[in-house]
C-alpha cells in the first residue's frame, strides 16, 4: 500500500480546508491536502476549478495552485490504522498518509427529512441537484421544484435556472415574519445583503411561496409531480424533479472517529480552531453552520495554527465575529416547523439503504434500538441521512459512535501495518 | 404488583429467563439498563453452533441447539433463522485428525457430521483457498440475528405476562430487592442476574472477565459463501489463555452479507475498535477466502464476552446469596445456549425435574472466590 | 482536449461531453435510475454530495460513487451495485 508522509493532513478541499493548507503553506508547514471529490471547491465551488467565476474562489483556488501544498482528490477516509496515520480507500485502491497533525475541514451535508416519494429517481437535494448541475447534470429545459428551508435554495435555484431548468417554484418553509427578520440581520454585513440582491435578479419572475412545503412526489419509476401544501391548501404542481433540503448537517463523523468533541452537532474549537484532540484542528462547516465567510477565516486560523504560527490577527478576529453574527441569525430564522414531523406514512421510508419503513420503527427510542431491531443505518450511508432526520423527527441522539470504516470501503484497505510503532506480534 | 423473579438483563439470556419463566406463570420483571439485546447479544454473529470441547459444553450446546430449532417456524423472519450449517476448516493433516476426532465426538451424541475431502470442500465452497485439505460438515447448525431474537424472545415473556424495564438499571442488589438508578426498589423472592460482563459490578466476587471481540460486516454484493466456516484452530484460540488470539470464522447473512469473525483479548478494555485487531481479523480471513481482498467492509464493531476462568457459564444459585441466581459467563456462546441456559436455570428455581447435569455449571464452583453480597 | 469522452454502461457505447461526473453521464445517457435497491425499487442520484450512496455504480469493476467520479475515455459503468 502506497505510503505518504506529511507534516500537516488537511482532509476536506472546500473553502476551509483549502484556505488551512495554503496558509499552513504560507507559514513554513508542509501540507498535504485530500479531498474525496475528483477536484477541489467542496460543495460551494464546485466547478470553479476549470472555470472561476466568483472573485474569492479565483483568489484561493489560484493560491492554491501556485502554492505547494500536495493536493490529492479521489481519497475518501476509511480509518486512522493506529495514530497519525490515516487510511485512504481510492479508485486505484487504499493509500496511507502519516501525518504529525490534522486538519478536518469535511463540511457540511444537507439535512433530509422523509415524504412519501422521497426516494424516487428525480427528487435529489437542494444543494445536491445544484452541484450535480454544476458537475453536467443536464437540465436544460426541465422544471424543477425547489423546497425546503433556507437560503440554499434561493442559491440552488439561481444555478439551476442558469444552466437552463424552468424553476417551477420555490417553497420555503418558513414563516414570513421569521424571514423579515433574517433580512433584516444582514444589515451590518454588505457582503450578505450583495450576494442576496443578486439572487433576487437572477431569479426574477419565479413564484416564491413562504409558509409551504411538499407534501408528497409521485411518479412511476420517476417524479413527474409533487404536492405544495401551504395552510389549508394543498396544490399538484407537475415536475420533471424536485430539489429539496432542510438546512445543513455539519459532517463531524472524522472528528467523532478520532474523540473530539461536539456542542450542538458541531465540533467544538477553541480559538486556535483547536479540537479538544491534542493535534487535531477543525475549520468550516463542522464548526457550526456558517457559510463560506466563516470556512474560509476558520480554515485560516487552522492552517496557521496546525503550523505553528501566530493566529490573533485582528483581521481574521473581526472577520470572525461578524460570519458568528450571520452562523446565528441563520439559524434563528429557518427553524423548522412541526407540520414536517408528519409527512411520513407508515410506509414511508426511514432508512434509504435497508428500506426500513417508519412503521418499523414505531415504539423505538433510539437510533441505536432502531439500529439493532429494525436495520436503521445499517447500509450504505451509515446513518448520514436518516441519522439527521431522526434527530429532528424523534429528538433521537444522532451522535452515535462511529465505527470504522468510516464510509463502505473495500477490504485491502485493511491490511496489516507493518511499522516500527507496531508492536512485533508474537507468531 | 408482586414480582416473583427479577431478571438483571435483557440480554439473549435475560429474555430467554423471562420467557422461560412467564410461560410457566411466574411474576418476572426484566431489567435492561439500555436497549434489549444491545450488548454482547448486539455484538456476537448470532452463530447457533454444537461445541464439542468437553462434555459439559457438549450437552449444553446441543439441547440448545435442539431447542432453537423446536422454535425455528414461530421465529419472526427477521430474525433470520437459518440452518446453514457448520464447515469446520482444516489446513494441515494434523487439523484434519483433528476433524476426525470431533465428528467421532459429535456422532457419539447424536449430531450429524460428516467428513470433508479437500475436493468437496472446493465442489461445497468454491471460493474457499485451493490449498485447505478438508474438513468436517455440521449439517443442522445455523445462524440467527441475536438482537431481534432477544426481542422476540422479551414480547413472549411480555404476553406471557412478565414485565420489561428498559432504560433503568440495577445499582445494588439487596435482601430480596434491588435498588434502581432511579432510586426506586423492586422486592423479588428470586433475583437473576444475567447481565453479563456487568455481573461482577453487582455481585463482588462473580468470576466473569471481559474478553473483547471484533466483527466485520460486508456489502451484500460478495462471493457465495453457503456455511458458517471456521477453521479448526479456532477452538484453541477460544479455549487458550492467550491475551490476544484471532481465528478464521465467517458466516454468510440472509441479507447475503458475510460477517467476518473472529478476534479475542482479554486486556482491552476500550469499547472501540482497535485497528490492529481488524487488520489482524482481515488478514486471516483473506487466507481462507482469498476472494475478500477486492469485497468492500461496511461497518466493523467490537463487544466483549463475559468469559469465566474454565470457559464454561455460571447457571444457579449463587452460594453466598440467598435467592440470588446467577445466569452469566457465557462467553462466546449466549445466543447458542440461551435456552438450555433458560431450563436448566428455571428447572432448579422451580424445583422441576432438571434438564440436564446442572452440576458442571453451577457458580459454586467458584464458591472460594465469592463474598456476601452487597446490601443496599 | 476532446470535448467528449467515449464511455460504456452496462456494455453499450455512449459518447459525453469531457469533465462531467459519472452520475450526469449516466443521466445523458437517459438512464432515469441508476441503481435498483433490494426491493427492486428504482434509485438514482439524491444527495450529490457522496452521502447517501444511492448514486453507487461499478466503474471498471469495482463500487464507487457516480457523483464523486469524473468520466474518462473507455470507462466501463455497470449500473448494478
Amino acid at each position: 500500500m502506497p505510503e505518504l508522509r506529511t507534516e500537516i493532513l488537511v482532509i476536506g478541499a472546500g473553502p476551509a480546508g483549502i484556505a488551512a493548507a495554503v496558509s499552513a503553506e504560507r507559514a513554513g508547514a508542509r501540507a498535504l491536502l485530500v479531498d474525496m471529490q475528483a477536484e477541489p471547491g467542496g460543495q460551494i465551488w464546485r466547478g470553479q476549478w476549470a472555470r472561476p467565476t466568483l472573485a474569492p474562489a479565483r483568489q484561493w483556488l489560484d493560491a492554491l495552485r501556485g502554492s505547494p501544498v500536495d493536493a490529492r482528490y479521489g481519497l475518501r477516509l476509511v480509518d486512522f490504522a493506529e495514530p497519525g496515520l490515516a487510511v485512504f480507500d481510492t479508485a486505484q485502491g487504499a493509500v496511507r498518509v502519516r501525518c504529525e497533525r490534522l486538519v478536518i475541514a469535511t463540511g457540511a451535508r444537507e439535512r433530509q427529512l422523509p415524504f412519501p416519494g422521497w426516494t424516487l429517481p428525480g427528487v435529489f437535494g437542494a444543494g445536491g441537484l445544484q452541484v450535480l448541475v454544476k458537475n453536467g447534470w443536464p437540465v436544460k429545459g426541465r422544471r424543477v421544484v425547489v423546497a425546503g428551508s433556507g437560503p440554499l435554495l434561493l442559491a440552488a435555484a439561481a444555478t439551476l435556472r442558469a444552466a437552463g431548468a424552468e424553476i417551477a417554484c420555490i417553497a420555503e418553509q418558513r414563516r414570513t415574519r421569521d424571514l423579515a427578520r433574517f433580512a433584516l440581520s444582514l444589515a451590518p454585513n454588505p457582503g450578505k445583503c450583495l450576494q442576496a440582491a443578486i439572487l433576487r435578479t437572477k431569479l426574477a419572475g419565479v413564484p416564491y411561496r413562504r409558509n409551504a412545503w411538499v407534501e408528497r412526489a409521485d411518479g412511476a419509476g420517476r417524479v413527474e409531480s409533487i404536492c405544495l401544501r401551504r395552510g389549508a391548501r394543498s396544490e399538484r404542481i407537475e415536475c420533471d424533479a424536485l430539489a429539496v433540503g432542510f438546512g445543513l448537517v455539519p459532517n463531524t463523523e472524522i472528528a467523532r472517529l478520532l474523540g473530539c468533541a461536539l456542542h450542538d452537532g458541531a465540533v467544538v474549537v477553541d480559538e486556535h480552531q483547536h479540537s479538544s484532540v491534542p493535534g487535531v484542528y477543525c475549520a468550516g462547516e463542522i464548526c457550526g453552520i456558517g457559510g463560506v465567510d466563516q470556512a474560509l477565516v476558520q480554515g485560516e486560523i487552522a492552517g496557521r495554527a496546525a503550523a505553528g504560527a501566530a493566529t490573533a490577527s485582528f483581521r481574521l478576529n473581526i472577520a470572525r465575529s461578524r460570519s458568528a453574527h450571520f452562523a446565528r441569525a441563520l439559524r434563528d430564522a429557518f427553524v423548522l416547523r412541526d407540520e414536517l414531523r408528519n409527512l411520513a406514512g407508515d410506509d414511508t421510508l426511514l432508512c434509504r439503504c435497508e428500506n426500513v419503513t417508519f412503521a418499523q420503527v414505531r415504539g423505538c427510542r433510539s437510533q441505536r434500538e432502531a439500529r439493532l431491531h429494525a436495520r436503521l443505518g445499517m447500509g450504505h450511508c451509515q446513518a448520514r441521512i436518516c441519522g439527521a432526520a431522526g434527530e429532528f423527527l424523534f429528538g433521537w441522539d444522532a451522535e452515535a459512535t462511529v465505527r470504522p470504516p468510516l464510509a463502505p470501503s473495500r477490504l485491502s484497505c485493511f491490511t496489516v501495518v507493518r511499522s516500527e510503532s507496531t508492536r512485533q506480534e508474537s507468531p | 404488583m408482586k414480582t416473583d423473579v427479577l431478571i438483571i438483563g435483557g440480554g439473549i439470556v435475560g429474555c430467554a429467563i423471562a420467557e422461560r419463566l412467564a410461560r410457566e406463570g411466574i411474576a418476572a420483571c426484566l431489567v435492561e439498563r439500555d436497549v434489549v439485546g444491545g450488548a454482547a447479544t448486539a455484538a456476537s454473529m448470532g452463530h447457533l453452533v454444537v461445541l464439542d470441547d468437553d462434555p459439559e459444553e457438549l450437552s449444553l450446546s446441543a439441547y440448545s441447539c435442539a431447542r432453537w430449532n423446536e422454535l425455528a417456524a414461530s421465529l419472526p423472519a427477521a430474525a433470520e433463522y437459518r440452518r446453514i450449517g457448520t464447515l469446520w476448516i482444516a489446513r494441515t493433516e494434523a487439523e484434519l485428525a483433528e476433524a476426525e476426532r470431533k465428528r467421532e465426538r459429535l456422532v457419539a451424541a447424536g449430531i450429524a457430521a460428516e467428513r470433508v475431502s479437500a475436493a468437496q470442500l472446493q465442489v461445497l465452497e468454491p471460493a474457499l483457498a485451493a490449498t485447505l485439505v478438508g474438513g468436517l460438515r455440521v449439517p443442522a447448525d445455523a445462524a440467527i440475528y441475536p438482537p431481534v431474537a432477544a426481542m422476540w424472545l422479551a414480547q413472549r415473556a411480555i404476553d406471557a405476562g412478565a414485565r420489561l424495564r428498559c432504560g433503568v438499571a440495577v445499582e445494588a442488589i439487596g435482601d430480596r430487592e434491588v435498588l434502581l438508578s432511579d432510586r426506586s426498589r423492586i422486592g423479588a423472592r428470586h433475583i437473576v442476574v444475567a447481565n453479563g460482563c456487568a455481573a461482577p459490578a453487582l455481585l463482588r466476587g462473580v468470576p466473569v472477565r471481559r474478553r473483547k471481540g471484533h466483527l466485520l460486516i460486508t456489502t451484500r454484493m460478495q462471493p457465495a459463501v453457503h456455511h458458517q466456516l471456521i477453521e479448526l484452530g479456532y477452538m484453541q484460540s477460544a479455549h487458550g489463555t492467550n491475551t490476544e488470539s484471532v481465528a478464521f470464522n465467517v458466516q454468510p447473512r440472509a441479507t447475503g452479507q458475510l460477517l467476518l469473525g473472529s478476534t479475542r483479548q482479554f486486556d482491552d478494555h476500550a469499547s472501540e475498535v482497535t485497528p490492529r485487531l481488524l487488520q489482524r481479523l482481515v488478514a486471516r480471513a483473506t487466507e481462507y477466502l482469498p476472494g475478500l481482498t477486492q469485497m468492500t467492509a461496511l461497518r466493523a464493531w467490537a463487544g466483549f464476552r463475559p468469559a469465566t476462568p474454565d470457559h464454561r457459564p455460571l447457571i444457579g444459585p449463587w452460594p453466598s446469596c440467598d435467592g440470588v441466581w446467577l445466569a452469566c459467563g457465557h462467553e462466546g456462546l449466549g445466543v447458542t445456549t440461551a435456552l438450555g441456559t433458560a431450563d436448566l436455570l428455571a428447572a432448579q428455581l422451580l424445583g422441576q425435574e432438571l434438564p440436564f447435569d446442572a452440576a458442571p455449571y453451577a457458580p459454586a464452583r467458584f464458591a472460594a472466590s465469592s463474598e456476601h453480597c452487597h446490601v443496599v | 482536449m476532446s470535448s467528449e469522452v467515449r464511455l460504456f454502461i452496462d456494455g453499450a457505447e455512449f459518447r459525453v461531453p469531457a469533465g462531467i461526473s459519472v452520475a450526469a453521464a449516466l443521466r445523458h445517457a437517459g438512464y432515469e435510475a441508476t441503481r435498483r435497491a433490494f426491493d427492486a425499487s428504482p434509485r438514482a442520484a439524491f444527495c450529490g454530495m457522496g452521502v447517501c450512496f444511492e448514486c453507487r455504480v461499478r466503474i471498471d469493476g469495482s463500487e464507487r460513487l457516480g457523483c464523486l467520479e469524473r468520466v474518462t475515455d473507455d470507462m466501463d459503468i455497470r449500473c448494478d451495485a
